[in-house]
């Protein structure tokens, strides 16, 4: 318990010095956590555990980022739960926490005391929890029936042992209407010519080509991402997201200068801009396409129908359009988990085609189910589509906040981005600072 | 005004009198110095442990580099190198400790100065001030959170109020120019409520007698006030600076609802929680800000308590 104690202190460091009242209460519920579980640990410590550690009869903690109420996301989770008592007569305890607030927690809580089972991401902060001690490692649950390689690859940290099971995915692409489409005889671009004359016609025509908003940081990321690994290939855009290429080289340079050339065509003003607006004005047919994942859908308050996608067409002509954004959800056991046993049997369970019908089942709208063998009968268009375009795509990347250290994607590219967003112009300044600020994280 | 500073003198000299010569020297009965012992013991631990530990902590901390990650014996402890790096390649840092200052000196010129103004004219009695009182006192009710997004609603670029009305597409929340002073004014809308319900109970303490004193003398209004009840008023005075000097040290709570403190809305206070509370967990570095946000604080909270004593001295 010491762990969590001394990971709180920063924590309410700050409550004292930025005293909001969120910040107080998050540090009271963090306080709580740490304390609370001190004494569970301290209850149920030792081996008097009434039932069987695994099968029948079993409890197996479940912890998920989704608050009860949320939605589908919420009820897949829940659905999956269910399922999984159902089929192996083990009770699952469930335990729902806000989507953001379990992110932002995750530190105390792993080291803690956790969930037996808990919902992440594939990307280097899996890799991070792995090489610290704080998940179990999976690789005796590994293969899993219908999870192919390159989930495998996903879930491998880089010690070559895998420590995640994926469950569902979804991909970045540039999305449109496809009414506004038709109705201008405009067809999904294939060649960067082509793409090139789709915008300056959209232009001639009075719509933005691409809807664009950055307030919240993240989403131009998203651009970032797909540039880069268009101009210089999925491998560099790893090792850069690791920290093993310099950001202030001319590939990083060539990317900023690229977008640069291509904000023209981006709406003006987007770090005004929430992506729920950036998705209104595409929506609406002000603007002819929006970069963004499939949850665009849920901005525009319909079922996608009249949606469709391309991926964004090759730059360089050596280096195939085959590398996309398409972040992984799925799950870990925890290594401070009181019942690894069982946690191991849920997490192999968790990754099968079952548990993902169980939880589309159970849910108005479905996710794309990682697992090949799962039934694709309640999908929409949209995520039919999704399913072969990631299929075919030769590697995945899980998005620039997932692929990089959180330290440095939240507190030095946001921030970054941001300013070459309103100063174009300045790139070498821009990567410089990137680069300083890099040296002094990784 | 030698009315006024009779009147000043003799408050304490009142108090003097009541109290038991010597009492200080004076033992007290054993049960009730218990209770004081308890009374003072109390508070004193919780302020120890929930303020100077956690800051000393934090003091700490700003000389490592730690990612919360394993035991703190994986502290590694690199001097200076935090603050150094604050000051010299971390960008957000010099616009922050900017727009801190930016922010004290809005809030004493006009939502200050208009609290006060409006706390005069409201203590005058006229018809409807009870509602008025209201009317301006109600934002303070609603947390600055709340605020930042109410203001959304007129700011927003694509679906606003105010650039729906004029036709306009200014980007108040996006762009860096001017999102900070559209911030300041939904702050503002709050700040001149709180001010004027300090400022309001303080002129209703202010001694009448004073004022017709003043009247008979021959004093008009503005003289009056100017000469008469805002040197009273010195105790409120000194309170509504210091609330003005935290308000706009702690300013958070709104940035971070609107942008997180990015772009244009950076203060001390969202880079601290930028690089602490978020997904990002530069422990080191974020207490190197926040220390550097205490020790701001306690320029001008020095120079307040210095004010307090040399006050006290000259009685």
């Amino acid at each position: 318990m010491s762990l969590s104690r001394s990971s709180a202190i920063p924590r309410s460091a700050l409550t004292t010095m930025a005293a909001s009242r969120r910040t107080v209460l998050r540090g009271m519920a963090l306080s709580g956590l740490a304390v609370g579980g001190a004494n569970l640990l301290a209850a149920c410590g030792g081996d008097d555990d009434s039932g069987p550690s695994s099968g029948s009869g079993a409890t197996v903690k479940f912890g998920i980022n989704e608050a009860d109420g949320s939605g589908p996301a919420y009820d897949r989770l829940k659905g999956m739960a269910d399922a999984y008592t159902k089929e192996t007569d083990t009770k699952v305890s469930l335990n729902a926490v806000d989507h953001n607030t379990f992110q932002e927690s995750i530190n105390t809580y792993l080291q803690g005391t956790p969930d037996d089972v808990f919902t992440w991401f594939a990307g280097f902060r899996m890799a991070q929890f792995a090489e610290n001690g704080l998940i179990t490692d999976l690789s005796d649950v590994w293969p899993i029936d219908g999870l192919n390689d390159s989930f495998k690859q996903a879930s491998t940290a880089p010690d070559g042992k895998q420590y995640f099971v994926p469950v569902s995915y979804y991909p970045w692409a540039v999305f449109y209407r496809k009414s506004v489409f038709e109705k201008n005889g405009w067809v999904a671009p294939e060649t960067n010519d082509d793409f090139m004359a789709l915008m300056d016609d959209m232009q001639g025509k009075g719509i933005t080509p691409f809807a664009f908003g950055d307030k919240d940081g993240w989403p131009a990321m998203g651009t970032f991402d797909i540039l880069n690994m268009r101009l210089n290939g999925f491998d560099f855009h790893m090792s850069l997201m690791a920290g093993d290429e310099a950001w202030d080289g001319d590939e990083v340079k060539l990317v900023f200068d690229t977008w640069r050339t291509l904000l023209p065509y981006h709406q003006a003003d987007p770090l005004g801009r929430t992506w729920q607006e950036a998705a209104t004005a595409m929506g609406k047919g002000e603007c002819g396409m929006y970069l963004l994942g499939t949850f665009v859908v849920d901005a525009l308050g319909e079922n996608g129908e009249d949606l469709d996608f391309f991926t964004f067409p090759q730059l360089d002509s050596s280096i195939p359009a085959d590398s996309l954004d398409a972040p992984i959800d799925g799950f870990c056991v925890a290594a401070a988990g009181q019942n690894q046993e069982a946690g191991k049997e849920m997490i192999k369970w968790l990754g099968s085609a079952q548990a993902a019908d169980a939880g589309n089942n159970a849910a108005d709208a479905p996710f794309i189910a990682a697992n090949s063998g799962a039934s694709t009968s309640t999908y929409s268009d949209l995520q039919k589509k999704s399913v072969e375009v990631v299929s075919a795509a030769a590697n995945i990347a899980q998005f620039m906040d997932r692929d990089t250290n959180a330290d440095f994607a939240n507190t030095v590219m946001i921030p970054s981005i941001q300013e070459f967003l309103k100063n174009p112009d300045d790139i070498d300044g821009i990567t410089a600072s990137i680069q300083e600020q890099a040296n002094s994280i990784f | 005004m030698t009315d006024i500073e009779q009147t000043r003198a003799e408050a304490p000299q009142q108090q003097r009198a009541a109290a038991p010569p010597q009492g200080r020297e004076k033992k007290l009965p054993t049960r009730d110095r218990w209770v004081v012992i308890t009374m003072v013991t109390i508070p004193l631990v919780l302020v120890v442990l929930l303020v100077w530990v956690p800051a000393a902590l934090s003091f700490a901390l700003s000389f490592g580099k730690w990612n919360g990650f394993g035991d703190l014996d994986t502290i590694e402890w690199v001097g200076f190198q935090n603050y150094k790096d604050i000051a010299t390649i971390y960008p957000p840092f010099w616009p922050a400790i900017q727009h801190n200052l930016i922010w004290l000196v809005f809030l004493f010129l006009f939502p200050t100065v208009l609290g006060m103004l409006l706390a005069v004219v409201l203590d005058r009695e006229m018809r409807g001030s009870r509602f008025y009182q209201t009317a301006f006192y109600m934002p303070v009710v609603l947390s600055m959170a709340l605020i930042g997004f109410i203001w959304q609603l007129f700011y927003s670029r694509d679906q606003g109020l105010i650039n729906d009305v004029f036709g306009t597409q200014i980007d108040w929340y996006g762009d860096p120019d001017i999102n900070l002073w559209a911030v300041l004014v939904a702050t503002a809308w709050r700040h001149t409520g709180y001010i004027m319900l300090i400022y309001l109970a303080g002129l209703k303490g202010v001694d009448a007698s004073l004022r017709e004193a003043a009247a008979v003398d021959g004093a008009g209004e503005v003289k009056t006030f100017f000469n008469v009840i805002f040197p009273v008023m010195r105790p409120i005075n000194l309170i509504v600076i210091v609330i003005v000097v935290i308000e706009s040290l702690r300013a958070f709570d709104i940035v971070w609802v609107i942008n997180k403190g990015r772009n244009g809305l950076e203060v001390i206070g969202a880079l601290v929680a930028q690089n602490v509370i978020g997904e990002a967990t530069r422990y080191g570095f974020g207490s190197a800000l926040a220390v550097i946000m205490m020790l701001i604080s306690s320029v001008f909270i020095t120079i307040y308590l210095r004010n307090v004593f040399r006050e006290e001295r000259t009685r």
